[in-house]
């Protein structure tokens, strides 16, 4: 799993974010998401400073407002939730536009609209600036248990055989003279799912072999490790993100 | 089903985010000893498999909750209730991280959900039916279709739960709703996914017995088919 195993949201550069170690970048975006859910939904004006805060590290980071922007959308189905709450929500109620919405309701779809963006964005950020063989690397420096990176690693790294595989299935399906259009290709998608899996499974087995016999232990190789842990002055670095977030959510929280 | 930010307040959030790290830690311990040479590719294949599944969203616009598949029983079955938990949670952990699907706050309670509830409700029925049913594929098939089905419910029953326990907006007597749409809803999906679950464990049960954690207790005389493929057994 060496280079060309990066996935589709990381984008190649060398800007100051993505030279910082994994373990950092993680720590400090888990950090910052705490201190957006604790702020208080009344403090509007912290979710500005906060979106302030995502927006310097994306200029930093060199990733576009576009992109970032169009790949939050993925979180549409997960805050679908927030535009019922006006209208199912109890307590007084105010006019807009004809229809009689709840106060707390629209309280509580703003919250989760804005707490959900910025954490969204937040990930996105990391994603765009860490390649997954780096997050695995952070997250086992971060004394994340062995049995998890194991999992992982080879989560990621069958990922790729499983679209690999689906892909000969269907080329096979296609060449023996299977035509399928839109919906219809699921039919035969879903009767070789089996068949899919344990592809995938054999393919993946005779990975893991060549592994083994490779000198593979649980653990990625010590090169992986070694190099560039992060320095004092790193986490430095990267602790002014969570350290602005903390301090606007403790004045939101003393201010209401 | 992945909870975003917002919607839970914090200390509900907190409490249920120690409760799945104390379960994990015991889950890291129990699956360590599982974790073997033949287990290892599989669980991380599981967890590919699972990822891969759950990128299938349905958006339910009535309800305004969003439902896909779980994979909790499969993992159960394939990898065992202590590996299956883990493979799961390591799903979500990705996701959380890297793709944005579950606020990282909200961590605790989607891993309690999907990992945990999920996990546990399928492992108990698989373990109860496999003593019960007949002892053939379609035994195994009517297993792994309705401890999905189970664990996909029980998994959306954890949201309303925690909905209750620490919803940022009090839907008063709606809440008797919401538990209803996402059980009805996740009805249908569970369908789905025992669907899927059942082709899936019994195709691997047919060729390679010996890769099904459930089965394992079964056959302890069977004979156990090379976990090295042949010589030039490449396709």
């Amino acid at each position: 799993m060496g280079a060309g195993h990066a996935h589709v949201l990381y984008r190649e550069s060398t800007s100051p974010v993505h030279r910082l170690p994994p373990e950092v970048k993680i720590t400090a975006m888990v950090l910052f998401t705490v201190a957006v859910v604790a702020t208080p939904r009344e403090a509007y004006w912290a979710f500005g400073g906060y979106a302030l805060l995502v927006a310097a590290v994306a200029a930093l980071a060199r990733v576009g407002p576009r992109w970032l922007l169009g790949r939050a959308l993925i979180e549409l189905p997960f805050v679908l939730f927030a535009f019922a709450l006006p209208f199912f929500g109890t307590g007084d109620r105010v006019e807009v536009a004809g229809l009689g919405l709840s106060v707390d309701g629209l309280h509580g779809a703003w919250n989760i609209l804005a707490k959900g963006t910025l954490g969204v964005l937040a990930s996105l950020l990391l994603a765009a600036t860490t390649t997954t063989r780096d997050l695995i690397v952070g997250l086992d420096r971060l004394r994340c248990p062995q049995v998890l990176t194991q999992i992982a690693t080879f989560m990621l790294r069958y990922l790729d055989v499983l679209v690999g595989e689906a892909r000969r299935m269907r080329v096979a399906r296609v060449s023996r003279g299977d035509d399928p259009r839109f919906l219809w290709q699921l039919r035969g998608f879903a009767a070789g799912v089996g068949a899919l899996f344990l592809r995938a499974f054999e393919r993946g087995e005779r990975v893991y072999l060549a592994m083994l016999s490779r000198g593979y232990t649980g653990r990625m190789p010590a090169v992986w490790q070694g190099a560039g842990a992060a320095t004092a002055g790193q986490w430095a670095a990267a602790a002014t993100v969570p350290v602005i977030a903390a301090t606007i959510a403790v004045v939101a929280v003393v201010l209401t | 089903m992945h909870i975003s930010n917002g919607i839970i307040d914090g200390p509900v959030a907190a409490i249920f985010a120690a409760l799945a790290l104390a379960a994990l830690t015991f889950c890291v311990l129990r699956g360590r000893r599982d974790l073997d040479d033949r287990l290892a590719p599989m669980a991380g294949l599981v967890a590919a498999f699972i990822f891969a599944v759950q990128m299938l969203n349905f958006p339910i616009f009535t309800a305004g909750v969003s439902g896909h598949l779980l994979g909790g029983a499969l993992a159960a079955l394939l990898v065992g209730p202590w590996v299956g938990a883990l493979c799961v949670a390591v799903v979500l952990v990705v996701q959380a991280l890297v793709f944005g699907d579950g606020g990282v706050a909200m961590l605790g309670l989607n891993i309690t959900n999907m990992a945990l509830l999920g996990t546990a409700a399928a492992y108990l029925l698989i373990a109860l039916l496999l003593r019960v049913l007949p002892r053939t594929n379609a035994g195994l098939a009517v297993t792994a279709f309705v401890s999905a089905l189970v664990s996909v419910v029980v998994a959306s029953q954890g949201f309303v739960l925690e909905y209750w326990l620490g919803g940022t907006t009090d839907l008063g007597g709606n809440l008797a709703g919401l538990a209803g749409t996402m059980a009805g809803v996740h009805l249908l999906i569970g369908i789905g996914e025992g669907l899927i679950t059942a082709t899936t464990v019994v195709t691997v049960a047919k060729v390679r017995p010996d890769l099904v954690y459930a089965l394992r207790a079964r056959k302890p005389a069977a004979p156990i088919t090379p976990a090295v493929p042949a010589a030039g057994g490449a396709r």
